[in-house]
């Protein structure tokens, strides 16, 4: 039997130290990502469905937009940043795994800002006299609301990590797709498709989509878990 | 409250020190800007190691369409642009932009088809002659139409036979190499490629060499420093040591001992 | 108890001297003079629409007077004297145990002082055995008993309860008026609404009655369930619809 299915298992079993590599890469690239939006985007959601201050909606209506964002301007506005020629050029941080994440970590912002906003704001309707009665301050009330909402939370930050670990014109243009130093799951993707390496290609789709699985697969079970646990 | 700033102060630190900690990881490492077609074909992963191994330098290869790669050195994003396209290195180092171009080697473009041949490619005697016969035929043509060296050349083969390519027939994929030759496969339709990307490409479906060995279809590959009196972080010194290294006989017969099905590829040429 | 005995001064009574709330200009509460006396069981009456939740917000100080005034006894009004009970029990997404622990937690209490609380409280209670639950995947009662037991483990002078137990059944209302003359026999002062007449009956020490948004009676509760003065409350207790 031959086919990217088979070529993909072999790889697997082959254990090859590249393709390792390539994988441990990604996933450092895409988790860590996922951990710095979820710092900034975390307090930031819940602070914009607490607070209020003119231009809130504009602000909102900006985040809720940038969850369009194609992943090639993230990359190309990330990439203009970082260039020598660019504001942050001394940090010599372009075609680095570390430009990477922070080009990924543009693209998950605006899905956890938004989702976080949204869930918190739900739950806020819900305790806001509750809290307020219990003597919580807004500011006090943000732990609370964001412990409370993590099962609907869970769900935004996973598609973050979806969003990030699927895209490839981002990391593409800011890490260069360098062998053994920026190249990813979806860049390698990307030059085997141009090298009309197809079964590779596809096998390597195949194993990406094994990765996303598992962890999905994961943060559901945490998620049925809590719920069940906790209500 | 106290989670919060906590969280956000964390986020902000571990960002922060992710940023410092990465000069001090950087070994010595040279950045070269080239070309989808030199990374596809393999090249660089049978000479790159055995440099490595002479000098303890890492290269790491940045591919691009040669247009790119000018940018990314034009820029300061690389210490090393390797690519083929002579009018445009030429105009590069002219502009200070790069310190001088050395020739490194050459390969040869092929112009590939449906086996066929619906345009009569094949009875044709140059390379002109054979875009001629395409563009007549009104045949599909792939091209990269992404201002790549390929491009370039592929340009000046419509313009050598007197044609401005236009119609339904001429498809600009505005994409690698690869990429159009996949696009080629499917349509089926004519493309030029150079050879060391179509001997290492997989997916052929129907298309074949329909036309080379047209002394214009040559391709040289010239490699330039890039300026360090433009960008001062450039590392002149290890870039040099592998700008001298790939002229030199060694490096030089680490090019001709490439090959792709017992084809070589390239063909050194240092002066 | 010594648990309840207030250090600082009392911030009853409670007067409310012509308050009235209104938003975007239509008044929901009028010109409102009434005095919350302490160790008192006091019951806001009133149609659908009265304006007896609103009332009860106004002197909690979840909504402040738009006119008039709200003057606490002791000048300040100590929100941690102070604790409410919604219709709806609002118990946050954690176990029994985290929901007893969490106010005591807002108010800076230690750990361990927590510990002993929240094991207090569960037990006098009844909750022990359902310590580790989800607390929102407890019974429409036992909620309701869990939110009275977290507004008691915070030892306050004046309770507030919105209807705490329009939508639970006999047995479980039982429960709850059973806790609620627990916690009026240990001195905390009660204000309650309800819309159950019988209920009111068997709590009341005092009435308000509302109509319209404005206080029409105040009476100790043998007066008012006697034959109040006011035309509307008479009709409310004749049980006839009246409008609001």
């Amino acid at each position: 039997m031959d086919g990217p299915f088979f070529t993909a298992i072999g790889l697997i079993l082959g254990a090859d130290a590249g393709l390792l590599q390539i994988i441990g890469l990604s996933l450092r690239v895409t988790l860590t990502a996922v951990l710095v939006a979820c710092a900034i985007g975390l307090p930031l959601g819940a602070a914009l469905a607490l607070a209020r201050f003119p231009g809130r909606g504009a602000v909102i209506v900006l985040f809720n937009a940038l969850m369009g964002l194609p992943p090639v301007v993230a990359g190309l506005v990330v990439y203009l940043m970082l260039s020598r020629a660019g504001p942050f050029g001394d940090l010599a941080l372009l075609f680095t795994p570390e430009a990477m994440i922070l080009a990924q970590t543009v693209l998950i912002l605006p899905i956890v800002v938004s989702l976080t906003r949204s869930v918190v704001e739900d739950i806020w309707a819900e305790y806001r006299e509750q809290l307020q009665s219990l003597g919580a301050s807004r500011l006090r009330a943000v732990p609370t609301l964001l412990w409370d909402g993590r099962v609907s939370l869970l769900t935004g930050v996973l598609a973050g990590f979806g969003r990030a670990s699927a895209e490839v014109g981002a990391v593409l243009i800011v890490g260069g797709n360098i062998a053994g130093h920026t190249r990813t799951m979806t860049t390698a993707i990307t030059l085997e498709t141009s090298r009309g390496n197809l079964g590779l290609a596809v096998a390597l789709g195949i194993i990406l989509l094994t990765l996303t699985l598992t962890l999905n697969a994961l943060a559901w079970g945490a998620g049925q878990w809590a719920r069940s646990r906790l209500g | 409250m106290t989670h919060t700033r906590r969280s956000t102060l964390l986020g902000f630190a571990s960002g922060l020190a992710m940023l410092a900690a990465l000069p001090a990881s950087a070994q010595e490492f040279i950045t070269v800007a080239s070309t989808t077609s030199t990374e596809n074909s393999g090249l660089f992963g049978h000479i790159l190691p055995i440099f490595q191994q002479a000098t303890g330098i890492e290269v790491r290869v940045v591919s691009q369409g040669t247009g790119q790669a000018l940018e990314t050195g034009r820029r300061g994003d690389a210490d090393i642009v390797f690519v083929h396209a002579r009018a445009q290195e030429e105009q590069f180092v002219a502009e200070g932009y790069g310190v001088q171009r050395f020739d490194v080697m050459y390969n040869d473009f092929v112009i590939v088809g449906p086996a066929d041949d619906p345009a009569g490619v094949r009875a044709t005697d140059s390379a002109a002659g054979a875009m001629a016969a395409i563009a007549a035929a009104s045949a599909a043509f792939a091209s990269r139409g992404d201002d790549s060296g390929t491009h370039s050349a592929e340009k000046r083969l419509w313009s050598a036979a007197g044609i401005a390519p236009a119609g339904e027939w001429y498809l600009s994929t505005g994409s690698g190499m690869g990429a159009t030759l996949n696009t080629a496969a499917q349509v089926p339709a004519y493309a030029l490629t150079d050879r060391g990307t179509w001997l290492s490409f997989q997916n052929r479906g129907p298309l074949e060499i329909v036309s080379e060995g047209d002394p214009v279809m040559f391709n040289p590959y010239g490699i330039i420093l890039v300026n360090p009196e433009r960008h001062a972080h450039v590392k002149a010194e290890q870039g040099q040591a592998f700008i001298d290294w790939i002229v030199s006989d060694a490096g030089q017969a680490a090019i001709a001992s490439f090959t792709v099905g017992g084809e070589q590829l390239f063909f050194p040429s240092a002066q | 108890m010594s648990h309840h005995r207030a250090i600082a001064a009392s911030i009853l009574p409670l007067r409310l001297e012509a308050a009235g709330y209104a938003v975007g200009g239509e008044p929901l509460l009028s010109d409102i003079s009434l005095t919350v006396t302490a160790g008192r069981r006091l019951i806001v009456m009133g149609a659908n629409g009265a304006g007896k939740s609103l009332l009860l917000r106004l002197c909690h100080g979840l909504i402040a007077p738009t006119s008039g005034r709200r003057v606490w006894a002791d000048g300040t009004h100590r929100p941690e004297a102070q604790a409410m009970v919604f219709q709806r029990p609002v118990l946050l997404r954690r176990s029994v145990a985290a929901n007893l622990d969490y106010p005591l937690a807002l108010r800076g209490l230690s750990r361990s002082a927590r510990r002993d609380s929240v094991a207090r409280t569960l037990d006098r209670f009844g909750l022990a055995p359902m310590a580790d639950r989800p607390a929102r995947l407890l019974s429409g009662g036992e909620q309701q008993r869990l939110a009275l037991a977290r507004a008691w483990s915070m030892s306050p002078e004046v309770l507030f309860l919105d209807e705490p137990t329009s939508a639970l059944d006999p047995s479980a209302t039982r429960i709850i008026e059973e806790m609620i003359e627990g916690f009026s026999a240990e001195g905390i002062t009660i204000v309650m609404t309800t819309h159950d007449l019988g209920q009111a009956r068997r709590l009341a020490e005092d009435v308000a009655f509302l109509h319209r948004g404005r206080l029409i009676a105040h009476h100790p509760a043998a007066n008012f369930f006697a034959g109040p003065t006011a035309p509307e409350a008479r009709a409310f207790l004749a049980g006839d619809l009246v409008w609001s």
